[in-house]
């Protein structure tokens, strides 16, 4: 059973690099946003999920790499592509104010503008591969093991010869280098930047709310969070706005973190596992 | 006599007006079993938390094999060889049982695959085998207590604090930690122990320090203690049987 | 400065909450908001000015935080801490952006009669409505602390705070002194929230702001401290004018924060906190 599992696992994996050949711009838009939302949610994982330390700042993170990339793209001409590598900086009041940032489209590769959505849908892939490989291989190694024990109690941790401060310094530190370089993505995948919708609660609420759905602290719960919940937000999204039902999206989403903490605090990704094994 | 494994001078804490541990001179010799008695309240296990950097002291030295304690955080107290278990046991719930020692093996090898071959070892040696793969939730308490030694030995400390790990546990669960920490203590780590069961640790200890009130007030060889008289008054003076079968 | 009694009486319902039961109540500044529309609702349907229909509002958000203690929060009270962050982070998106269905977006402001009038008070010139949310305010706090100091049910409540377990021991209902608990701290930013309504423009998303404000001003004060929490209010409302007056009104906030930061590093347990033993 187990076998069979992995096996479909890895067919559906080896399937997703030809979905942009098969189906249809809708859907090419639908898999880059659950690999965007797969790679943020996997990046909050290493602090949130593996570490125990709640980060609802993550959306900040994002801003600010989104940001960084905007500004040295506009107005220095750097590429994003440089911009994702090395976006550690950052003060926000000297990114512009509040008043929005528009980037104009060139279509130029280069710059990290692609005039063929598929693009954008490998290069989500690719982060969001890779940044679980990164995870995956991080977990059997001290710093995994020193993260999960870390979660459930500091004290005993500091007296196993564990120095807890550098390791959350650490875990935080990649974290949000890697949320930095998502928010790059982001900048060049939307064109156009505002605050309020790069910044703030709400972003960080659909990040986190996709890992602890999936399961926080293990390898797949990100990305299988993302699968199940970026198609249904957006539908909702859809339908709610359609009705003009603003905020109607963000009550359910608040319904599903209050379910999901009382009925089902370790995801949904271990209770396949369990599944699977049996 | 060689120079002291463990130290200190004048040691002393106070939360409020209580004077927790006042002025306290203790030394140990390598591979010295050392037992640490008093009544509830004595200042036993802010002793502990004092040596293994968890409060710092108000006033006093504390050396450890030739070099000071003073101002060392926890987790470098114990990779320089000091161990400690917790009176009330702290496992990391939801990790294996074999995780939660490797957690302390990391310490000594930070290769992940050395460590996990270690702790393992450790595993097996402590009986927890069985177990090994199964969340820290799932245990027994007698089984919590093992695994708290376990996790404290994988960091090989050359002096292990231990703070009450028999409470609770039935005869013939005492009996076999009894054993557990003969064993260790003949694999070269010496020992310093905190126990309500006095039978045992009459039993396990080359010479006994009774605490009341922070200070020390009595000291020797296990039979001499047992009848000072002074002992006998502070564990009497709040009415407290002198070897409390809990 | 007169704002400073609703920044008390916010931080008061906080610290209450999280004295109590040591979960932070993340919802706080939307609970408030909620306290604002009742008032804007009763204000515009049923012409109640807010300075009486605050009493309402408390009453309707006493029985919102008792129903959310006893049927979400109750469970998970000895759940790790950041399932409780995100089940309280659950209720705020729900109960914010219920407001923004019910509401929609736009600013809205209630209207009392006592608003437009001002009076000489010694040498300045005040609003009347600033003054009597200033007095409303402080004459609540003062309640709420002979109401823990006085009767039994405050006093079942300081004592399930101390030792839940002893308070068990001893026959207190502590889930229904837990609920109570959350009620009133619920009830205190309800009443804020009347208050200050007819004095600030206010729409849904503030309350992610409020929240904010009144977890500053507790840490500030001191976690848990009933005295810590009002004297905190008082501070940070004076810090903030003053950086308004003194520097540029929309660096008020960072006042506040610098004020933050600076007793975070002088004295981490806050001006009135204990230290944890």
């Amino acid at each position: 059973m187990r076998r069979v599992a992995i096996a479909a696992a890895v067919a559906l994996l080896a399937m997703l690099p030809l979905v942009p050949s098969v189906f249809g711009s809708y859907a090419v838009t639908l898999f880059t946003l659950i690999f965007f939302y797969g790679f943020l949610g996997q990046a909050w994982n290493i602090v949130g999920g593996y570490a125990g330390q709640l980060s609802a700042g993550h959306a900040a993170f994002l801003g600010i790499g989104a940001y960084t990339a905007a500004l040295l793209s506009v107005e220095r001409g750097v590429t994003p592509w440089l911009g994702m590598c090395r976006i550690i900086v950052s003060n926000t009041e000297a990114l512009g104010g509040a008043v929005g940032y528009y980037i104009t489209f060139t279509g130029d590769p280069r710059q990290f503008q692609f005039q063929d959505a598929r693009a954008y849908y490998y290069v989500a892939l690719v982060m969001m591969l890779a940044v679980t490989g990164i995870v995956a291989w991080l977990e059997r190694r001290r710093f995994g093991v020193y993260l999960s024990a870390i979660r459930e109690d500091e004290s005993a941790c500091e007296a196993l010869g564990v120095n807890t401060f550098r390791y959350k310094m650490l875990a935080m530190m990649l974290s949000s280098f890697l949320t930095g370089i998502g928010g790059a993505f982001y900048a060049f995948y939307l064109f156009s930047l505002q605050p309020a919708s790069v910044f703030g609660i709400p972003l960080s609420v659909e990040i986190i709310i996709r890992a602890i759905v999936g399961g926080a602290g293990t390898v797949l719960g990100p990305i299988l969070g993302s699968f199940i919940l970026s198609p249904l937000a957006e539908l909702a999204r859809y339908y709610f706005a359609q009705g003009g039902w603003h905020g109607a999206h963000l009550v359910v989403y608040g319904l599903l973190l209050i379910a999901v903490v009382l009925f089902l605090p370790e995801g949904a990704y271990p209770r396949l596992a369990r599944l699977f094994r049996r | 006599m060689s120079a002291p494994l463990l130290e200190t001078r004048g040691l002393s804490k106070h939360f409020g007006g209580v004077h927790a541990v006042a002025g306290l001179d203790l030394a140990m010799a390598e591979g010295e079993v050392l037992g640490l008695i008093g009544p509830n309240g004595a200042g036993k296990t802010t002793v502990f938390n004092l040596l293994s950097g968890f409060l710092r002291p108000d006033a006093g030295a504390i050396r450890f094999r030739g070099g000071s304690l003073l101002g060392q955080s926890p987790h470098a107290i114990c990779r320089r060889g000091l161990a400690r278990t917790f009176q009330i046991v702290r496992p990391f719930p939801r990790l294996s049982v074999l995780d939660n020692v490797m957690v302390g093996a990391l310490a000594r090898h930070p290769a992940a695959p050395r460590a996990r071959a270690h702790a393992r070892a450790i595993v097996e040696r402590l009986g927890l085998g069985a177990k090994a793969a199964q969340p820290a939730a799932g245990l027994t308490l007698a089984e919590r207590k093992r695994l708290e030694l376990a996790r404290a030995l994988a960091t090989e400390p050359a002096l292990l604090l231990l703070d009450e790990v028999m409470a609770g546990l039935n005869a013939t669960e005492i009996a076999g930690v009894v054993a557990l920490i003969r064993e260790i203590h003949r694999g070269g780590v010496s020992i310093l122990i905190t126990e309500h069961n006095m039978r045992a640790v009459m039993a396990l200890s080359h010479r006994i320090v009774v605490l009341n009130f922070g200070e020390i007030v009595a000291e020797g060889a296990p039979a001499a203690v047992a009848n000072h008289p002074r002992v006998v008054e502070a564990y009497l003076g709040e009415e407290y049987v002198a070897a409390p079968s809990r | 400065m007169l704002f400073g009694g609703v920044f008390s009486l916010m931080a008061v319902g906080l610290t209450l909450i999280f004295g109590v039961m040591r979960v932070v109540n993340f919802a706080h500044g939307d609970m408030m908001v909620w306290g604002m529309y009742l008032a804007w609702l009763m204000a515009t349907r049923g012409g109640v000015d807010p300075y009486l229909g605050f009493v309402v509002c408390a009453a309707a958000l006493f029985v919102l935080g008792f129903v959310v203690q006893r049927v979400l929060v109750q469970r998970i009270v000895d759940a790790p801490h950041e399932m409780q962050i995100l089940l309280m982070l659950g209720v705020a998106l729900v109960l914010e952006n219920l407001a923004l269905l019910l509401f929609g977006p736009e600013p809205q402001r209630v209207r009392s009669a006592l608003a437009q009038s001002t009076v000489w008070l010694g040498p300045v010139f005040v609003d009347v409505a600033r003054l009597i949310a200033f007095a409303v305010a402080v004459l609540l706090t003062l309640l709420l602390s002979l109401f823990l100091y006085r009767t039994d049910v405050g006093r079942s409540i300081r004592a399930a705070a101390d030792n839940p377990y002893g308070a068990l021991v001893i026959g207190t209902d502590v889930r229904r002194v837990y609920a109570v608990a959350f009620g009133v701290g619920a009830a205190c930013v309800g009443a804020a929230g009347a208050l200050v309504a007819p004095l600030l423009p206010f729409q849904p998303p503030m309350g992610l702001q409020l929240s904010v404000a009144s977890f500053n001003i507790v840490i500030i004060g001191g976690m848990g401290s009933l005295l810590g929490a009002f004297v905190g209010g008082l501070i940070v409302a004076v810090a903030e004018s003053l950086g308004a007056v003194f520097l540029k009104p929309s660096l008020k906030e960072l006042v506040s924060f610098s004020l933050l930061v600076l007793i975070l590093l002088f004295r981490p347990a806050g001006i009135f906190g204990r230290r944890a033993s």
